[in-house]
């Protein structure tokens, strides 16, 4: 099972990213947990087109480095420029100021093959 | 110890049941079940340069290497002069093979002429075990080599705060043990240690030695005594940070001590020479054609196995750690690349991983050296 924090209201995938209903994308609290602390993320640009299930960014800790996947295909049309300076927030508060980036996506963010709501996130193996 | 719980296949020291219910993240290391932090990588890492903290590194293996004919076995295994030692100081060698590769680093303990302590990897044990029985069976009668390290424990204190937290606990002084020397026989907290002033962190500290049976008590006593636990996570980093080698990355059988840029290890001069020498003393008169350099890298931390190249420059080299500075606060790593590039510090080379290519600046070693 997914450990950690799966707050209802948003969509996630099996990779561990999250998904919120304005298009804001992040790591769940079971994801930053296995990390450790993160160091470094490397973000798309603003305006960068991103396709669900493929690599949009990779996030570093200080153990090991991770591949970040788009739950959904969209255009970036922000970044959280915060991490540049304190990645520590993708750890301290993954669901909130430690968001990455927000997409304006082509399709309906909807619970699907693809996106989970939280009771089938919980309900993945690890 | 025991050796292995059978719910996983890896081995375990007398404190893994401690870390565990700790809340420790385990993972293996060397073939053991070990932990990796407690709190967090960094807060640990700072802790340790900041002030104390304690590792269980139970997983080391240890050797006795007993007779009158100890001392010459010991030098025609390692590449430092160990016979030269005084009874209660220690070294670090290399242990080399016929062709100069290392076959693994160690610290040798003279606790008399005739009575060695080697400290040897985890991951290596069997295969050092045998390597010295080999070197033995030269002159059976006069030199014995045995295997304790499932009979010992080691409990490593490390920081500013090390000399204060195990006098806490000891029965005498035990911040007049000069660094690279040892005491047998001073209590901690109850407990009969070999204290080593010794360790694997850039920072003052000691290694401690003791009965496994009796780890748990020592380590509770610690704890209790406002020493954190560290895992290997921040071992690493603080190793790494100090330039301090770990087999398998910058030693290796490929790898030998004169290209890891541990020359000052081997003694040419001693009497009777040491396996590896001529392999090796060739490799120096010609030059080796590969050197351990520093890096710092930007935009990514360059990891073990990534790709190093410089423009211009032919040939490619190899990144042995990586990882992320928590004193810095940038990516920092050491990296083989060929000695004919002639790099100096403030060159700039490109490292590649995972399809990604990052800049990297060469840097002088150690990346951190304590206040003195």
């Amino acid at each position: 099972m997914a450990s950690g924090k799966v707050p209802e209201g948003r969509w996630y995938t099996a990779e561990h990213e999250w998904i919120a209903g304005d298009g804001t994308v992040g790591i769940t609290d079971h994801a930053q947990d296995a990390l450790g602390d993160v160091v470094f993320l490397d973000l798309p640009e603003v305006g960068r087109h991103v396709e669900r299930g493929t690599v949009f960014g990779v996030v570093e800790s200080v153990k090991s480095v991770s591949d970040l996947f788009s739950p959904v295909t969209g255009t970036v049309v922000a970044v959280n420029e915060q991490l540049k300076d304190r990645p520590e927030l993708v750890n301290q508060d993954p669901y909130g100021e430690g968001w990455l980036v927000r997409v304006d996506p082509e399709e309906p963010i909807a619970a699907g093959p693809v996106l989970l709501d939280a009771a089938g996130y919980r309900a993945l193996p690890d | 110890m025991p050796e292995t719980s059978p719910a996983s296949p890896w081995r375990t020291t007398p404190l893994t049941a401690w870390h565990e219910a700790a809340g420790a993240r385990m993972g293996e290391f060397g073939g053991f079940w070990m932990p990796i932090f407690y709190e967090g990588i960094l807060q640990e890492h700072r802790r340790v340069r900041a002030d104390v903290g304690m590792f269980d590194v139970s997983h080391m293996a240890e050797f006795l290497v007993e007779g009158d004919e100890a001392g010459a076995l010991v030098d025609r295994l390692v590449t430092n002069w160990a016979s030269r030692l005084e009874d209660g100081q220690a070294l670090y060698t290399p242990m080399c093979r016929p062709d100069g590769g290392t076959q693994d680093d160690l610290l040798v303990y003279r606790r008399a002429a005739n009575r060695y302590l080697l400290v040897t990897n985890a991951g290596n044990r069997e295969d050092d075990h045998r390597w010295m029985l080999a070197a033995a069976a030269e002159r059976p009668e006069e030199v014995t080599v045995r295997d304790v390290s499932a009979e010992v424990a080691l409990i490593a204190v490390q920081g500013p705060g090390a000399v204060a937290a195990v006098e806490n606990l000891a029965d005498r002084a035990v911040g007049d043990i000069g660094y690279y020397h040892f005491r047998e026989g001073v209590s901690v907290a109850g407990v009969r240690a070999l204290v080593s002033r010794t360790g694997y962190t850039g920072e003052d500290g000691f290694e401690l030695y003791v009965a496994a049976g009796e780890a748990p008590a020592l380590w509770e006593a610690l704890v209790r005594h406002g020493v954190q636990p560290v895992g290997l996570g921040a071992r690493d980093t603080l190793r790494l940070e100090a330039r301090l080698p770990l087999y398998g990355h910058e030693l290796a059988r490929d790898i030998t001590p004169l290209e890891a840029g541990l020359g000052s290890f081997v003694k040419w001069e001693k009497p009777g020479g040491f396996i590896g020498r001529d392999a090796l003393l060739e490799q120096k008169e010609a030059g080796p054609r590969r050197r351990l350099v520093g890096l710092r890298a930007e935009g990514g931390i360059p990891r073990a196995g990534y790709a190093v190249r410089r423009a211009g420059s032919p040939g490619q080299g190899v990144v042995t750690s990586g990882t992320h500075s928590p004193t810095l606060e940038v990516p920092i790593a050491m990296a083989l690349v060929p000695r004919a590039w002639g790099v100096k510090a403030g060159d700039a080379v490109m490292v590649e991983g995972r399809g990604r290519t990052v800049p990297a600046v060469v840097v002088k070693l150690p990346f951190y050296r304590r206040p003195s």
